[in-house]
């Protein structure tokens, strides 16, 4: 974003007498339809002249600003509402691997080799090669929070582990965060607003991140937030009916997701009690296979096929546990981040309709409509718009995870039964042979 | 095997009842009655149905039978019964004696049971078997007047001969061994097989759950709704399919709990024999300590002490004619000794190469059921891994839709 620098933001220039109310919204479209995935954008949008281009405009043929970051970002975004970024057009590459251990007085951690390929002016270089640890991808979230609050930031692995419970330097855990990490910025890099954040630019290149850090401090504490939006002390009447049923939808789809969680974990409890009656049955024909001559082969081989079973089921178990169930509580929290982002957005609203209020009681400022109203407004407006256009990108998003975590645990499941079904054939095939040599 | 009595007569035990009546201590009491069907087997030629005969017998009755058969057929490996409880059962299954599973077992078991008699050689032609299949009044009374009850060992004696037999022939103790062993591992078996269902059983019933929230999901979703719904409905089928799986395996079980009933039978034989060989050193034992008095009185030296000797210093000697009679006697005694003993060897022989030849006829039955039994719980595992590969590549295919 090229107009990074803080200015002062230039007003929408006003289209006249008119009442704001009256206005014209630019995404208008049929207020009171249902928040699903299939929000089409208004066909009077244009596709993208030059991001870089300063004579963007809006639809109305207003022209536009971009030099501050809340309109520029959101009308970015309006733009780009179709799935921007196939294989073709995509400029930006980011992988999270290879975790070492450091042991330090102080303490031991472990940091993630965090590799960027980029075309993107933004970057100096073509590729980067950094070493992160969880402390910057928490960092960075925060960031991101604070600097676009109109977006829905994904959500990273959980912070916290309780110690002596969970290894936090097992091979499991690692590659469970790893995963979990390099989501985290796949999500980011795929969103056409927050890819372009300077905070994750310098994540993704700085070699030493940590003065970067205390740098961004001061400068901050200098300048002060240039897009303050957590107004706060606003209460909302009425939530939008489409923000509501967002709202809504989230809370049932936590829920779900909750119970999935607790069934998934019930699963694994009682098949690894199953292994450990399992483990204790197969020998017991081996045992008896010593006692016996003829029998000595059919019952070694039950012995060997429960062995077997026992082996693949505790691989599915494993994959559960890692694969599955991470992903399903990744989006309990991007839920509850979601949800917050709701509540900022109608604190904004409610901010505007508080001053607006205000204005329409006091009969002198009429018929100028004053700035800081104007500003709300377009705060309002942008908000909603980014919102609405990170919620479609998000359930997009969010029915291919599903799909794919759905079937990977189908597949997870056939794989354990195609394992059993294998020794089992074998052993029958043993078996029968066994008999027909003596029988037949 | 061509006298086999069945090749000759097909024998079902085709229905339970359930029937009140008064117990010997005139107490009412409610138990099973079973149905024996029995048909003769026609030729090829004939091509006509017989008639069916039929009659009701109740568990203690079969009881009464397999004792008979086990006092009169020392020597042979007396096919058990079914449990008379339940057993080794798993939470699902009731252990009460009325309950309708347990029952229907039990029917399979007994009908077994008669079909191993009257598959024995040796067994099947028993008169009693004959009539406890086709005489439906007064066959309490006919077994008892054999008098079997008087002919059983005591359980005491049986105890009292193991300790202290000298020469039991090893075959036999190695085969005691043997079934020792089999009864503890296939003991152990069925507790662990009881204990693995259970947890099977959980694994498959929680997969339900899904159901109600893939369909509970589906509510609010759009393009996923369909998807999610129709997976449910396969998480169902999923948990519903253990029902049929485990009762399967409750067949194998049984299977190996016959066996398990079975080595308590070898048991028996090798008891039996112990007993027989006990009375065979017993005897001899007898027989020489007999003669030696009658040498010592003979001779009139005291080689070993016995109470005799001892009051006769004591009391002063007797009569010569006294002695004379004593010798007379012993010799008797030892004439008698003599042949029983010889008798009891015979005996004991005939049961050794008797017992023997019944017990590798049993292992060779052992043999090729166990067998059958693994092949099938092989085939058992792989239908239900190909149940699980179905309902989950339909459910995988419901997912890719969503």
């Amino acid at each position: 974003m090229s107009g990074g620098a803080a200015g002062t933001a230039k007003a929408l220039p006003s289209s006249g007498p008119k009442s704001l109310r009256e206005m014209p919204h630019p995404l208008a479209t049929s207020s009171s339809e249902e928040m699903g995935p299939a929000l089409t954008p208004s066909p009077d949008l244009l596709l993208p002249r030059s991001i870089a281009d300063k004579d963007l405009s809006l639809p109305n043929g207003t022209p536009v600003d971009t030099s501050s970051p809340a309109s520029s970002s959101s009308l970015l975004n309006r733009l780009q509402l179709d799935d921007d970024l196939d294989g073709e057009t995509r400029d930006l590459f980011v992988t999270v691997d290879d975790p070492k251990k450091h042991v330090c007085t102080m303490e031991t951690y472990i940091t993630y080799r965090v590799t960027t390929k980029t075309t993107r002016a933004e970057f100096d270089l073509p590729e980067y090669s950094v070493r992160r640890r969880y402390q910057d991808f928490d960092w960075l979230r925060n960031k991101l929070e604070e600097s676009q609050p109109t977006h829905l930031i994904p959500p990273l692995p959980e912070k916290f582990v309780v110690k002596g419970v969970v290894d936090r330097f097992s091979e499991e855990f690692v590659e469970t965060r790893r995963k979990a990490l390099d989501k985290f910025l796949k999500r980011i890099t795929d969103h056409p607003v927050l890819s372009f954040n300077e905070h994750f630019n310098v994540f993704l290149t700085a070699k030493d991140l940590n003065a970067y850090k205390k740098q961004g401090m001061a400068l901050l504490s200098k300048m002060g937030e240039s897009v303050k939006y957590v107004t706060g002390g606003y209460k909302l009447r009425s939530r939008p009916l489409e923000f509501a049923a967002i709202g809504e939808y989230l809370d049932t789809f936590s829920l779900k997701l909750g119970t999935i969680d607790r069934i998934a974990q019930r699963i694994i409890k009682e098949q690894l009690e199953y292994l450990v009656e399992l483990r204790e049955y197969g020998p017991v024909y081996s045992t008896w296979g010593g006692l016996e001559v003829e029998l000595a082969e059919p019952l070694e081989g039950v012995s060997a096929c429960i062995g077997n079973c026992c082996t693949a089921l505790e691989e599915l178990s494993e994959d559960m546990s890692e694969d599955f169930l991470p992903v399903l509580r990744e989006y309990i929290l991007y839920s509850e981040s979601m949800k917050n982002v709701l509540k900022k957005r109608d604190q904004v609203q409610a901010e505007y309709e508080a001053k607006l209020e205000a204005v329409a009681l006091k009969k002198e400022e009429r018929p100028k409509v004053p700035t800081d109203v104007e500003k709300c407004q377009d705060r309002v407006e942008c908000f909603n718009a980014d919102l609405k256009a990170d919620m479609e990108r998000w359930q997009n998003n969010k029915r291919q995870d599903f799909r794919q975590l759905l079937m990977g645990m189908a597949d997870k499941n056939i794989q354990y039964y195609e394992k059993v079904c294998g020794t089992a054939i074998s052993l029958a095939g043993i078996q029968v042979v066994c008999f027909s040599l003596r029988w037949c | 095997m061509e006298d086999c009595l069945s090749k000759k007569i097909e024998i079902t035990v085709s229905e339970a009842e359930k029937r009140t009546g008064r117990n010997a201590m005139n107490m009412q009491e409610t138990y099973t009655a079973y149905l024996i069907e029995t048909r003769a087997v026609e030729s090829q030629n004939e091509g006509q149905c017989s008639p069916v005969d039929s009659l009701w017998r109740r568990y203690s009755e079969f009881e009464l039978l397999r004792n008979y058969l086990l006092v009169t057929y020392p020597h042979i490996v007396v096919p058990p019964l079914p449990e008379k409880r339940a057993d080794f059962v798993w939470h699902k299954l009731s252990a009460d004696n009325m309950d309708p599973d347990f029952v229907e077992r039990r029917r399979i078991g007994l009908e077994n049971f008669l079909l191993r008699v009257a598959s024995h050689p040796v067994l099947c032609q028993d008169n009693i078997f004959y009539s406890f299949l086709t005489q439906e009044g007064g066959w309490k009374e006919m077994v008892n007047e054999t008098g079997f009850q008087l002919k059983a060992d005591s359980r005491l004696k049986a105890l009292n001969a193991t300790f202290r037999v000298k020469n039991p022939d090893k075959r036999f103790t190695e085969l005691k061994h043997y079934s020792d062993e089999l009864q503890s591992v296939i003991s152990h078996l069925l507790r662990v097989r009881a204990r693995v269902a259970d947890r099977l059983y959980g694994v498959y019933k929680v997969h339900g759950n899904y159901g109600r929230v893939f369909s509970e999901w589906s509510a609010i979703e759009k393009e996923m709704g369909d998807g999610l719904q129709s997976a449910g409905h396969h998480m169902d089928v999923y948990a519903a399919s253990i029902d049929d799986i485990l009762e399967e395996e409750e067949h194998y079980a049984d299977q190996l709990k016959e066996y398990l009933f079975y080595a308590e039978a070898l048991r028996a034989v090798c008891r039996k024999h112990e007993l027989m060989q006990y009375d065979l050193e017993m005897a001899a034992q007898d027989l020489t300590s007999k003669k030696q008095q009658c040498e010592e009185l003979a001779t009139g030296t005291v080689r070993t002490f016995s109470l005799k000797g001892m009051t006769s210093k004591l009391f002063g000697q007797e009569t010569p004619e006294q002695r004379e009679a004593k010798i007379k006697v012993l010799e008797e005694q030892i004439q008698e000794g003599e042949e029983q003993l010889k008798s009891k060897n015979l005996e004991g022989r005939d049961f050794v190469k008797s017992a023997w030849a019944d017990i590798e006829r049993f292992k060779e039955q052992k043999n090729h059921d166990l067998k059958e039994a693994l092949i099938s719980y092989a085939v058992m595992q792989i239908s239900m891994c190909k149940k699980g590969i179905q309902v989950w590549t339909n459910a995988k295919e419901c997912f890719s839709k969503m």
